[in-house]
């Protein structure tokens, strides 16, 4: 068991604030998209915005200058319409369709994106922004704060889901995209689909809110909670301190890691993959080893995520989510953040995911209906849980390409 | 028991040949409408509308099949229930509402009728018509529940709980101060027939009743 632990980890190097890229780019500026690739010291794929006017946070803190790390696949046409923008969830980042560059797996929605995929790259021009906070080299807690040279850790700001999008509002101006075709996401995803369409209502065409809600529920907080005290009651999270003396919560970020990837199964999934039975021996060994295969699969989780992951950014993350209550923000009725939208939405949600209900995508559509707006609904039938949406549906498939073709049709767009 | 089996099952007919009822319905609707349909199947009359005359339309459907068949074709259209899913919508929402064929399965036809005039300027309803005289023979003759081709369940597994005779239908609406704006009495078939559909001998000849309706 020990030996499982120490598992040999690539360092997570503050690279991010290192190779600013954009200098002085005031990101309201509406230039032809010319980035360029990081700088070669770090070796991670795509690209990043260096936003120098800073960003007001909900929490009244002012952020900046601050960076957005975000990778593109496919082309902008010339009319520039056909912008797909991808956000991603609680654990995910910017590299959708490809490799990814700590771990070297398939993209995260590769099975969804790509040449002649759903997410037709050569169709569509898709863009996927690391949020804020996060630790793919948008700016959060493991980068350098710029005004003591030191990792920020508990010093940075908390951030929320309507930051998030406050940030990738400005990468937009900054690729000159004036309506995105689309904005699409799952899970935390979603609800940055959710607070597009409400915040910037006439920049988004169509929504595809997947498998999420427009409020975190008591039990989204909870299980977020476990989570994070999980981490802080590793000794060597040293109050969020970790990265200036050189140690890492690992044991701590992996077990809210495990307890959150059950959230993202359901119960006739996990049994059907692994029921009762046990890891490689004849018979229980009446000990604390993985005897179970469930445990072997959960412990495996639990480690790969450490390898590609920051603990704080974890801790910030899942509280940006469960700040999230977009009916509070409009007078406590959901339908008042959509009022007057021409964007056609299309709701998402998963029949066994108990994380984010039907009934909370439902209460979106209510919401959406209650002002006549242009919403389309499905409910896939799938035991695979939460995590149904980043896999192979083709239910699910069938229904986004569906959709996405009748509203690229409205949009005018034309195959390429 | 399946929530597809509601009645005269909608979409038989070849996607190109819209069946003969729809095709009644489709004539009502002024190009450029918005339209909500109500219990949409497959989106057969839908798709017709938003392709051939560029109506801003909207379906709600029970059966999660048809719903993503018709999510799959592009059409926009939300999983739910007349008797549930109507309340949300505010007042005037949509130039047309239409219910074909589905009010006879609803809990509460009542409300739902009401729903269909205040969220549409006009509603189109359609019903088999209990009243037709086979229907009648039927229960005179052999003292059974009638079995027709529109009611071909038998009683134990029709979706439809809340039949009525075309005669009903009016008296709903004249107690409620829903004005009848055009009635139209059909064959089996869906086809029109010239008959005064208000008249006591289409509650015995109809074997089906649509009406245009709008609140007073």
């Amino acid at each position: 068991m020990a030996g499982t632990w120490s598992l040999a980890m690539r360092p997570l190097s503050p690279w991010g604030a290192a190779v600013p890229m954009f200098h002085g780019m005031s990101g309201m500026s509406i230039t032809v998209p010319s980035p360029t690739r990081i700088a070669p010291e770090t070796d991670r794929p795509g690209f990043r915005l260096r936003v120098a006017e800073p960003i007001r946070l909900d929490s009244g803190v002012v952020l900046g200058p601050y960076t957005i790390a975000y990778q593109t696949y496919g082309r902008l046409n010339a009319e520039r319409t056909n912008a797909i923008l991808i956000c991603h969830a609680l654990t995910g980042d910017q590299y959708v369709a490809e490799p990814h560059p700590v771990t070297g797996k398939p993209g995260w929605w590769d099975t969804l994106a790509g040449p002649g995929k759903v997410l037709d790259t050569e169709r569509y021009f898709l863009i996927c922004a690391n949020v804020l906070g996060g630790c793919m080299g948008s700016t959060g807690p493991l980068e350098i704060n710029p005004e003591t040279g030191k990792p920020w850790g508990l010093s940075f700001p908390v951030i929320t889901i309507g930051d998030m999008v406050r940030a990738q509002h400005r990468l937009l101006d900054h690729l000159g995209i004036e309506t995105l075709f689309c904005v699409i996401g799952g899970s935390m995803g979603g609800m940055q689909v959710l607070q597009w369409a409400a915040s910037y209502p006439e920049r988004v065409f169509a929504a595809v809110p997947i498998a999420a809600a427009a409020r975190h529920s008591a039990q989204n907080i909870a299980f977020h909670e476990v989570g994070r005290q999980a981490i802080m009651a590793d000794p060597n999270w040293c109050g969020g301190n970790y990265l200036e003396l050189d140690r890492r919560p690992e044991r701590g970020l992996a077990v809210a890691r495990m307890a959150a990837h059950i959230t993202y199964l359901s119960e006739p999934a996990l049994h059907r993959k692994f029921g009762r039975n046990l890891q490689d021996r004849q018979g229980v060994t009446y000990g604390f080893d993985a005897d179970f295969q469930v445990e072997n699969y959960l412990r495996h989780q639990g480690i790969s995520f450490v390898e590609r992951f920051d603990a704080n950014s974890y801790l910030y993350i899942t509280r940006a989510c469960d700040y999230f209550d977009l009916a509070a923000e409009h007078g406590n009725v959901l339908a008042n953040a959509f009022r007057g939208t021409r964007t056609r939405f299309c709701v998402i949600s998963f029949t066994s995911d108990w994380l984010y209900p039907t009934s909370e995508s439902r209460a979106v559509v209510h919401a959406l209906n209650a002002i006549a707006a242009n919403v389309s609904f499905v409910e896939v039938e799938t035991d695979k849980g939460h995590d149904a949406f980043l896999l192979e549906e083709p239910e699910f498939f069938a229904t986004l390409r569906g959709f996405l073709d009748g509203c690229a049709e409205h949009r005018g767009l034309t195959r390429a | 028991m399946s929530p597809d089996s509601t009645v005269a099952a909608r979409g038989a007919a070849p996607p190109h040949e819209l069946r003969e009822d729809l095709r009644l319905v489709a004539s009502m609707i002024a190009a450029g409408a918005r339209l909500l349909d109500v219990g949409c199947g497959d989106g057969e009359l839908l798709s017709h509308l938003v392709h051939y005359k560029d109506v801003d339309g909207r379906g709600m459907e029970l059966s999660q099949s048809g719903v993503n068949a018709c999510v799959r074709h592009g059409l926009s259209v939300i999983q739910g229930d007349a008797d549930n899913d109507l309340d949300a919508y505010p007042t005037g929402a949509f130039d047309f509402v239409v219910l074909s064929q589905t009010l006879q399965a609803t809990r509460n036809p009542r409300r739902v009728v009401n729903n269909l005039v205040r969220i549409g300027r006009h509603a189109i309803v359609s019903f088999p018509n209990f009243g037709h005289w086979r229907i009648r023979l039927d229960l005179l003759l052999w003292g059974r529940m009638p079995m027709t081709q529109l009611l071909s369940a038998p009683w134990y597994e029709t979706p439809n709980i809340h039949l009525c005779t075309i005669r009903d239908f009016l008296a709903l609406c004249t107690s409620d101060g829903i004005k009848v704006e055009r009635s139209i009495t059909l064959d089996r078939w869906g086809r029109p027939f010239r008959l005064n559909a208000q008249g006591g001998l289409a509650n015995l000849l109809a074997e089906q009743g649509l009406f245009l309706l709008s609140r007073q």
